[in-house]
């Protein structure tokens, strides 16, 4: 049984806008998922009908074996929620907005109490309980959602961009976090932008593009297919012109450093040679940008071309 | 555990909720209507009032502080409720009740009996202000309480209808301003309708309120313009009315889901 399973699911606004045109996914229990794409691909409708905060047009959900439709309070009770944009009582205290949530998942206000307390504890935000939720930072807010999320304990946890807004050293501590709650068997499916993140934390991987499926697959099989790689090289003083090497691309950038893309199978030793013949000293080598990103441009820019030709033919 | 027990807690929390909140902004919630009130009985009970005589056989302080004690009911539960669930709506956090397995049921009720809680104190309130005034005795207590709360249950509901319709919150204020108010002035809570001319008497009887202040009015003065058995059947079909209303719209997510 999987943790969630999506069949044909699509969703029509009452303006037309057809956000999403059928989409198949099935998500492992113990998975840590990450679901991609661009704006307006479709990522949050998908989570808003798996949640129930939007309704869908057809297609079924069923969370742990649960039907939305048929068994909706089962399947609720399975799955917990940090969604994209902040969704406090900014004028509740801290302690207070994770125990009424437990209280809407029925967990007696004595249990209620332990676990904010726990989790509270767990995000760094115990000190803090008698706080309205106002005064707290964004990363606090961010933290503060997902002790609300994770009070009923749910097998399931959904989180929108949990670390959009968030400086990198929260976000590190939140990523062990979350590791950690997977570890011990919480079914995680993860939004973001920070495509680092999704490369870091997550083992398989879901890419959603103009409401459709493009990717289902393992992180590792879909970073393997990237077939190039692009490297920035900084030399000890910044180049003027383009060093011209046969065999290789490169191109000169507006700090002098240079960019040069290689197949995956390719040595990069010849380049050094080149370079150093011709007095180029190299003092560091850095890859252009996450190969997770790389690959997702690469797949959502081949999908635009795919569509401007076909509309162009029709 | 199960769906029932899921959903009993969460009603105990929606209630738990709504009632720190009064509490927690109590200058907001308990205070204006003391001192409004204070001020009718003041200068329409006592300046005023003395004036006038009596009213149905009764002095007008004594006449009147039933109205105004359903008045201040009326509008604190209506009042509670549409602010409460409109403010979650414009914030955000009722999502935290739409994603959890509370039934809409619990969740209407959960708001309502707050509402109804904090129309019900205001009224208590209102109330032991009234006997700083005038003696007020309850000749038939079990009228006045069912009828209080009942009234209170339907404005409560009306507010929960009016947040899930708001937009923005000049919403939840033009009913308030604009129906309720008046209805309450016209509703038999300053004058008995036989003062009224043949043909504004019956217009005033398609006014609900006009059933409940004098229902009430009956269950502690023992006077009342309105047959009794027809002021219940009114307020409780409107109980049921507004109740399905509001389970309808939650099930439809009007308002509240896309």
């Amino acid at each position: 049984m999987s943790a969630l399973s999506i069949k044909q699911l699509t969703k029509r606004y009452p303006n037309g806008v057809e956000a999403l045109r059928g989409i198949d996914l099935d998500v492992a229990r113990g998975d840590f998922y990450a679901l991609l794409g661009p704006n307006g691909a479709g990522k949050t409708t998908t989570i808003g009908i798996v949640t129930s905060l939007v309704t869908k047009t057809g297609g079924t959900v069923e969370v742990f074996g649960h039907n939305i439709d048929t068994h909706r309070e089962l399947a609720k009770a399975e799955l917990g929620l940090v969604p994209q944009e902040i969704n406090l009582n900014l004028f509740e205290k801290i302690e207070t907005i994770v125990v009424n949530q437990g209280g809407y998942y029925g967990l007696p206000r004595t249990l209620a109490k332990q676990r904010a307390e726990k989790y509270l504890k767990e995000l760094q935000l115990w000190d803090r309980r008698r706080d309205i939720a106002r005064t707290l930072s964004g990363g606090m807010k961010r933290r503060l959602m997902i002790a609300r999320a994770l009070v009923h304990e749910p097998r399931l946890l959904i989180l929108d961009e949990p670390t959009a807004g968030v400086d990198i050293e929260i976000r590190r501590t939140m990523w062990d976090f979350l590791r950690e709650i997977n570890e011990r068997g919480t079914t995680i499916i993860l939004t973001t932008h920070y495509l680092e993140e999704a490369e870091s934390l997550c083992r398989n991987v879901g890419i959603i593009d103009a409401g459709q499926i493009i990717v289902d697959a393992p992180m590792k099989e879909v970073l393997r297919q990237l077939q190039r790689e692009t490297f920035v090289l900084t030399p000890r003083e910044p180049l003027t012109e383009t060093p011209v090497i046969g065999g290789y691309e490169l191109s000169l950038r507006k700090d002098g450093d240079v960019e040069i893309a290689v197949e995956k199978s390719s040595s990069l030793n010849a380049v050094f040679d080149v370079l150093d013949a011709r007095g180029i000293d190299i003092v560091s080598m850095r890859p252009k940008s996450n190969r997770l990103e790389e690959m997702f441009i690469d797949l959502v820019e081949n999908r635009g071309a795919e569509k401007i030709t076909a509309e162009a033919g029709a | 555990m199960n769906t029932w027990q899921v959903n009993w807690v969460g009603f105990k929390t929606i209630v738990h909720k709504e009632v720190f909140r009064v509490l927690r902004i109590w200058v907001q919630t308990l205070v204006p209507p003391a001192i409004t009130m204070t001020l009718y009985f003041i200068i329409f009970g006592s300046l005023i009032g003395s004036r006038i005589g009596q009213m149905d056989g009764y002095s007008y302080m004594q006449f009147i502080a039933p109205g105004l004690i359903m008045m201040s009911v009326i509008t604190n539960a209506y009042g509670n409720v549409v602010s409460s669930f409109f403010g979650a709506k414009f914030g955000r956090h009722i999502e935290e009740m739409l994603v959890s397995p509370l039934s809409n049921a619990t969740i209407i009720l959960g708001h309502v009996v707050g509402g109804v809680l904090r129309g019900l104190g205001v009224g208590a309130v209102v109330a032991i202000i009234a006997l700083f005034f005038t003696d007020l005795e309850i000749r038939y207590p079990l009228v006045t309480v069912s009828m209080v709360i009942l009234t209170a249950t339907v404005f409560s509901l009306a507010g929960f209808i009016n947040a899930v319709f708001a937009r923005k919150f000049d919403d939840i204020s033009i009913v308030p301003t604009f129906v309720l108010t008046p209805l309450t002035y016209l509703g038999g809570v300053f004058y008995s309708i036989s003062l009224l001319p043949e043909f504004w008497q019956k217009v005033s009887l398609a006014n609900p309120i006009l059933y409940m202040v004098n229902a009430f009015r009956f269950g502690i003065l023992g006077s009342s313009d309105i047959p009794l058995a027809t002021a219940y059947t009114i307020v409780i079909g409107f109980v049921a009315l507004l109740f399905s209303a509001c389970y309808w719209l939650m099930h439809k997510g009007v308002g509240i889901r896309e």
